[in-house]
């Protein structure tokens, strides 16, 4: 069975937004939801990167220990799912959650702050898959229908991957022997040139214009 | 053809500069923003793994917050083990105190008349908080262990709707908890400042542990136990009222690693509470005869009063208030 798991590339985002739209559009997220969002780190300095993050969907899922109604399970393939039917909207998810996973549609309401909603890896909630109710509760649940999270599938850069973690750390590994350590960081081109993307296996050696 | 050209080039050319005045006079559409300060980009200020988002909810700027892991520890463990240990363990001494002490009576028995000790109002006050609380804190508590010890009873289709109303009763009912709480304050503080007398008590520890009874340390209204009682409920309860609204708008004052705070506080505040509670309410029940009637009928027997609150006995015997005797000169 597939480990399924999200990897967002930062030396290939390039803070489009598609994944935040394609996601918004698919499931019909309410304003003020926000399942995937892109963070800017180091805006605008040497070294800025940008990373599409939603829920990460966890081994040991913070979010679900902390529950006081027990609403959340995964699913065979590690996706965290939770029942809004069983969600009191208690918030305690977000402050457990490392990523700010957790969306709730109210936020000031005298504490009510209606039902959890989060990122499901487009795999729909505990209804019966495919199902009217599953749709309004949870959006599309593409896993069901073959397919992989439309914000992946959506990413023009192929930076933000998903899908099993073993076939992603495939790709991921391929990528860095291509660029060759040192290829991202800030500096280096001036300094070894342009084409000198480093060899990854003899840090020091020819390849790296050093010796 | 060649007039028609010429027609058609000089009607261009007639139109040309007011296309060009036409898409220099647009007028922005209603929401476009018209200054860059206009154009919302979020940079808070904090000390984790923080980026820039530019979507309009700065807490999402928060790539990583490792925090969380420690909050939950709090929530999954220690949070239940500091009010259950505490309850438990209060609960457990009050029991070996009971066995070795039984209930305190009073020593020269009931005279039959009736001092007054707490009026309506005091009543009022005493019993709003009190219930206030103890309904606050049976759903807090439903809310803490419901999920290891009723989930598994009742199953989570009854324990949702169960804990739904407690988060919502819990949330409501802590509006006349600080109306009562502020009566009592306003009622008692007098009472309650701590004077010279007082060390007397803690030193002999009230003549609580006297098997023999009928030794007192002379108080006035309220002992140095009582006073002690009062501060704890009025502090814990201000700390509770001000970190329980502030659990109630959620990142109104601060960021997740703040609200984490305010939840620690909330359950350690609450912890020390419960157990006080505890503690108050046996010596107010079956840990002491006549100590109910203080806060039931609101009179207790002469000889309570003279046994446990001698000075304060004096001054109600002096403004009349001691049934059947005359005012002493």
């Amino acid at each position: 069975m597939a480990r399924m798991k999200f990897l967002c590339d930062s030396e290939r985002c390039i803070e489009c937004n598609a994944c935040v739209t394609a996601c918004k559009n698919e499931h019909e997220v309410p304003w003020g939801i926000n399942r995937r969002r892109l963070v800017t780190l180091n805006d605008g300095k040497p070294g800025e990167r940008s990373i599409s993050m939603a829920c990460m969907h966890c081994n040991d899922p913070p979010c679900a220990a902390v529950c006081p109604v027990d609403c959340f399970l995964q699913t065979a393939d590690g996706v965290v799912l939770h029942s809004k039917d069983l969600c009191i909207g208690c918030g305690y998810c977000f402050y457990a959650c490392p990523f700010g996973a957790p969306q709730y549609p109210r936020t000031t309401d005298f504490g009510s702050r209606g039902k959890m909603d989060k990122c499901t890896f487009c795999a729909g909630g505990p209804e019966p898959d495919g199902s009217v109710e599953e749709y309004q509760k949870y959006g599309a649940n593409r896993l069901a229908e073959g397919k992989l999270p439309l914000c992946a599938e959506m990413c023009s850069t192929r930076a933000l991957m998903a899908g099993d973690g073993a076939v992603l750390a495939d790709i991921y590994q391929e990528r860095s022997l291509r660029r060759g350590y040192g290829s991202g960081a800030p500096g280096w081109s001036t300094a070894y040139g342009r084409n000198d993307r480093g060899s990854p296996f003899a840090p020091g050696g020819p390849g790296t214009g050093g010796a | 053809m060649r007039p028609l050209h010429a027609l058609l080039l000089l009607i261009a050319l007639l139109a040309a500069p007011t296309f060009a005045q036409a898409q220099l006079t647009q007028v922005p559409g209603q929401n476009s923003p018209t200054t860059k300060e206009q154009v919302p980009l979020y940079v808070p200020q904090d000390d984790k793994v923080i980026g820039r988002v530019s979507i309009p909810d700065e807490k999402l700027a928060v790539l990583v917050q490792p925090e969380g892991r420690e909050w939950r520890e709090w929530r999954t463990h220690t949070l239940r083990l500091v009010i259950g240990g505490l309850a438990i363990g209060m609960t457990a001494v009050l029991a070996g105190f009971f066995l070795y002490r039984g209930t305190i009576r009073i020593h020269a028995g009931r005279s039959g008349r009736l001092v007054l000790r707490f009026n309506g109002l005091d009543r009022f006050a005493h019993w709003t908080t009190a219930v206030s609380f103890l309904v606050m804190a049976l759903t807090g508590v439903i809310l803490t262990f419901g999920r290891p010890l009723l989930i598994p009873l009742i199953g989570h289709q009854a324990f949702t709707p169960l804990a739904e109303y407690a988060k919502s009763i819990h949330n409501f009912v802590s509006v006349p908890f600080v109306v009562g709480l502020l009566m009592i304050i306003a009622l008692w503080l007098r009472d309650n400042i701590p004077e010279k007398a007082d060390w007397v008590w803690i030193r002999t520890a009230g003549g609580l542990f006297s098997k023999a009874g009928g030794q007192h340390p002379e108080a006035g209204r309220f002992n140095a136990g009582q006073k002690m009682v009062f501060w704890s409920i009025v502090l814990g309860g201000i700390g509770m009222a001000a970190s329980g609204y502030l659990l109630m708008v959620p990142f109104a004052v601060s960021g997740i690693g703040g609200m984490q705070i305010i939840h620690v506080v909330h359950g350690l505040l609450a912890a020390g509470l419960i157990a006080a509670v505890i503690g108050h309410i046996y010596i107010g029940t079956i840990g002491m005869e006549g100590a109910f009637d203080a806060m039931g009928r609101g009179e207790v027997d002469e000889n309570w009063a003279i046994e446990h609150h001698r000075r304060w006995y004096e001054e109600q015997l002096r403004k009349g208030y001691v049934e059947g005797r005359q005012p002493a000169e």
